[in-house]
């Protein structure tokens, strides 16, 4: 009990003072998880919309495998991930294991399967309703695509958010490949995994505390996103 | 004048292996979903010039028949022979339509017109003073910022035939373009529907409003049960319509 509230006290004094040490790991978890999300969009946004447009053999089974990849375990890609960049692995001549790239990457893999599914989901409804519309307006599927990325838009904010949650909130993968190295590497989750375990508990509680905040805000924007879209009939 | 001058000015149509879209013939159309006959033996010539308007029954045909001009589904039996492939064009579309319910963007009414434009080609120089012109036409200058979907029915119809007008297109479907509009808004349509054709716009236009029909039609096509019924003249068909399934329509006799 005496614990649990030095443990707050701690946590609060940090947060509040903005202790450097805490600062200094949540914004590295900021860069990580945003510039991983961006890279997801990129490679996401595009793929999404692809398979929502374009008819081809196989594109039931892409979608099936799309949607399971969604709920990967970021442990897995973070196995994967590090046998790609360890010493002896394809990629490994690159030497990012244990760098917070490391880390960009594989919260990018963990991801881009979330962004691509629920675009593809977003932008396929969007493309039942426009279909006859864009056709008869004599537009091919890329400027189809196109059209519909743009008044796809909320959605797909909402679904690049989602992908935002899952990556700021895991552990499995950027301990994996990253280490969690002291001013390297360390990022939120890593850190309260690590100093629970040694009984700090107000860095950890602190690094919560901020998690949480982060994790409310990100859900704010997105409902306010869908508030916005509703008011200006865009959905 | 020389023969080799004409020759010069005629090139570039010929070049590029196009001229007048229409005439249109439909050769025994049909068209099938799942077994099931919609359209069937259609057999119809559009020319160039006529205002052609298109009456029936509900579920008889009409928007089928419109979805198979503009190229949106293709026969399953018969054949569609375009006269040529479209004049050539800098900008703009050689079919466009105005569906019976519109689909507009999720954007603002002048966004709409400016993706139009930009689909059809206009330069983004240009677009901005097209874009007044059309917001103009349709009487919606003090909307112009407002998000389309928001519209009241009439106003989206209205936007909607713009945007098609604005394709600069030679063959104009319109498929019941004032079935929500107030009198007024509905005079202003048919005046624009009548300016088009004046400009050389081949129009076809489908209604229920039989006053309507009257006031646009050269000639009338009557589609029943997926086939033409009759195919004459306005003053002719409305004076004394030879088949039956017209005449029952007329008296308001006929469903189905
Ligand atoms: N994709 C489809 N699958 C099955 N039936 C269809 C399909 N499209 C149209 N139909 C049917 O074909 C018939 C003709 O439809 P169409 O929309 O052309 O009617 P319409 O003449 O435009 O009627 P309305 O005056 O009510 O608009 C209707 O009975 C309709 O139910
Ligand atoms: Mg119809």
């Amino acid at each position: 009990m005496h614990d649990f509230g030095a443990a707050f006290g701690e946590a609060f004094r940090l947060v509040l003072t903005a202790d450097p040490a805490l600062v200094e790991i949540v914004l590295l978890s900021l860069r990580v998880t945003l510039t991983a999300v961006a890279s997801a969009c990129l490679v996401g946004l595009p793929l999404g919309a692809f398979l929502a447009v374009v008819r081809f053999p196989g594109r039931m089974a892409v979608v099936v495998v799309l949607n399971a990849l969604m709920g990967l375990p970021p442990v897995v890609v973070g196995l994967l991930v590090y046998l790609l960049l360890s010493s002896s692995g394809p990629l490994g001549v690159l030497g990012l294991l244990y760098t917070p790239t490391a880390m960009i990457i594989a919260q990018a893999v963990l991801v881009t399967p979330i962004v691509a599914a629920l675009s593809r989901q977003a932008i396929e409804d969007l493309h039942r309703e426009y279909d006859e519309q864009l056709r008869a307006m004599g537009m091919g599927p890329f400027a189809q695509a196109l059209t519909l990325l743009w008044d796809g838009r909320y959605s797909l904010l909402t679904a690049a958010l989602a992908g935002f949650g899952r990556a700021i909130a895991e552990v499995g993968a950027v301990i994996i490949v990253g280490g969690n190295i002291n001013h390297v590497t360390r990022v939120m989750t890593t850190t309260i995994a690590l100093e629970t375990s040694k009984g700090n508990l107000g860095l950890a509680v602190g690094l919560g505390v901020v998690l949480i905040l982060i994790s409310v805000m990100v859900t704010g924007a997105v409902m306010a996103l869908r508030g916005t879209a509703v008011r200006l009939a865009h959905v | 004048m020389s023969e080799a001058a004409l020759a010069t000015v005629s090139l570039p149509e010929a070049a590029a292996g196009a001229g007048r879209l229409l005439p249109v013939r439909l050769e025994d159309v049909g068209y099938a979903v799942a077994g099931k006959r919609l359209i069937d033996g259609l057999t119809l010539e559009l020319d160039a010039v006529c205002r052609t308007v298109v009456l029936g029954p509900n579920g008889a045909g009409k928007s089928l028949t419109l979805r198979l001009l503009q190229g949106l589904i293709a026969p399953t039996s018969g054949r569609i022979r375009w006269a040529g492939t479209g004049r050539p064009r800098a900008a703009g579309l050689a079919v466009a339509t105005v569906f019976q319910r519109p689909v507009l963007l999720r954007r603002s009414v002048a966004a709409n017109l400016n993706h139009a434009l930009r689909v059809y080609g206009v330069p983004s120089r240009l677009r901005p003073g097209r874009i007044d012109a059309l917001l103009g036409l349709a009487g919606l200058s003090h909307l112009r910022r407002r998000a389309a979907r928001v519209l009241s029915g009439g106003e989206q119809q209205r936007l909607a035939v713009v945007r098609a007008i604005a394709a600069e297109p030679e063959l104009l479907l319109l498929d019941e373009p004032t079935s929500s509009l107030d009198p007024h808004s509905t005079a202003a349509i048919e005046e624009l529907i009548l300016t088009a054709a004046r400009q050389g716009v081949k129009v076809v236009l489908v209604t229920h409003d039989v006053a309507q029909a009257r006031r646009i039609a050269d000639d009338v096509v009557f589609l029943h049960r997926g086939r033409v019924a009759e195919h004459a003249p306005a003053d002719r068909f409305f004076a004394a319509p030879s088949s039956a399934a017209a005449r029952a329509y007329l008296d308001g006799k006929l469903c189905i």
